[in-house]
């Protein structure tokens, strides 16, 4: 595999796109930018003007074969970096970032499927990269999402998560945790091994799986996948946040 | 020289020493959890720790006996190529020098392995010389399957996946081979002091 050096750049932020009341699209100019695989993220550094440095890790949103190379970053309220990326970052702006990074927790068309991914909150991020690669690709792999969000209103992607699932080599299945539209007929309680049993696919059908989320999510999932009999180096995870 | 970031100033941490911090990281007070897989989850009758590669005889211990070798506890700083420091860490656990004592080798490097497949590449000498440990017991406590327990590898001067969790064995090799995240575009020695994160770096 031949890569490119992973060296800082300074891409031009092209728009900020609003995606729930915490978490917004940093969208970037790619001009320069090496290529990456759906699932990967970048390091960002901010510089203050007396030269102090503060670096953070995003994932990156948008699929490879996209003309733009789109973040989301949720905003930690108490954090250093995240705050600046929501509130203060402009069009205009420019970002200083390096990347790609990270060899396993990715997927392409090629790996084949069928494809379980499993998001707690933005952990969707990375794994909306996959969806978007396949989409873009047009490519026929049955592939399950199963995404736990507080609400409706902080699910990311919403707008286009129901517009892939008219796919029908495509099931999104979503669990809200802690509030619900009215109406609302879907699960609305934490990931567990029923839920994941019944979105399939089933063990005999060698599912690649990718599970993303704060760190007590991706332990839960990924203990409920071995024990439904997954094999646990088909399970690639990426966890987030403090214990 | 880095651009400056318009309007950003930063929120630097007054309660510790900025000579403790390696380049680009910042200290968390929780401790966060980063792997690339299920917690694997060996029951401690079937857990033992080998020592095999180019070695005169293999050496190996069962759990009872590796708990019952010399102990140090120890307190360090640890750096995570995810950027978080935690500083003043204190665990229990055997030195590599301990487990190596009548070991005869001419080796120069090591490939940690652990349960659920894991592999990193360490040389000789960083394991060795008070510099790198087996840990079992994390801030007085048994150590979490999740950071790492039944016991871990301890690394402190290098990134902190060169600690291997969950480690089961060191294999000794002539040459050095790349491990598990060194394969996939981390750096192959990880000096957080010299920022050695990726492999361009």
């Amino acid at each position: 595999m031949t890569r490119a050096p992973i060296v800082w750049r300074e891409l031009a932020v092209l728009e900020i796109v609003e995606e729930s009341a915490h978490a917004k699209t940093i969208v970037l100019d790619k001009s320069g930018w090496p290529g990456h695989r759906a699932g990967q993220h970048v390091d960002v550094r901010l510089t203050a003007e007396d030269g102090y440095q503060a670096e953070r890790s995003y994932s990156i949103a948008s699929a490879p074969e996209a003309c733009e190379l789109a973040l989301t970053v949720e905003r930690i309220d108490d954090g250093e970096v995240s705050p600046y990326l929501a509130d203060e970052l402009r069009r205009g702006d420019r970002l200083e970032l390096r990347g790609p990074i990270g060899g396993h927790f990715t997927w392409r068309v090629e790996d084949g499927g069928p494809l379980l991914l499993v998001a707690g909150g933005s952990g969707l991020v990375p794994l909306m990269a996959m969806l978007r690669h396949r989409a873009a690709r047009a490519a026929m792999v049955d592939t399950r999402l199963l995404a736990s969000s507080r609400s409706w209103d902080d699910l990311l992607y919403r707008d286009e998560l129901t517009q892939m699932s008219a796919d029908d080599d495509v099931t999104i299945e979503l669990t809200l945790t802690r509030m619900r539209p009215a109406g609302w007929t879907g699960p609305d309680r934490r990931v567990d091994t029923d839920m994941l049993t019944m979105l399939g696919p089933r063990v005999s059908e060698r599912p690649r799986i990718f599970v993303c989320g704060p760190t007590a999510f991706v332990e839960t999932v990924a203990d409920a996948l071995v024990g439904i009999g997954h094999p646990p180096a088909a399970i690639h995870a990426e966890r987030f946040g403090p214990t | 020289m880095a651009p400056i970031s318009r309007g950003f100033h930063g929120r630097r941490r007054r309660d510790v020493d900025p000579a403790r911090i390696p380049p680009g990281q910042y200290v968390v007070d929780d401790f966060p959890v980063l792997s690339a897989g299920p917690t694997p989850r060996t029951p401690l009758d079937q857990w033992s720790f080998a020592i095999a590669g180019t070695v005169g005889s293999q050496v190996s211990w069962t759990w009872e006996q590796f708990v019952a070798l010399p102990s140090e506890t120890f307190t360090v700083d640890i750096h995570c190529v995810t950027k978080w420091s935690k500083l003043g860490t204190r665990w229990t656990g055997v030195a590599i020098d301990t487990l190596l004592e009548g070991v005869q080798t001419e080796a120069q490097f090591v490939t940690a392995w652990s349960d659920g497949g894991y592999t990193t590449n360490l040389s000789l000498r960083d394991l060795t010389a008070g510099r790198a440990w087996v840990a079992y017991s994390f801030d007085g406590k048994p150590l979490e399957p999740e950071h790492g327990g039944p016991a871990r590898l301890l690394v402190p001067h290098l990134y902190f996946w060169k600690s291997a969790k969950w480690v089961r064995g060191l294999t000794l090799t002539a040459g050095d081979q790349p491990g598990f995240w060194e394969a996939a575009g981390y750096h192959n020695h990880g000096d957080p002091w010299k920022e050695q994160r990726y492999w361009s770096d």
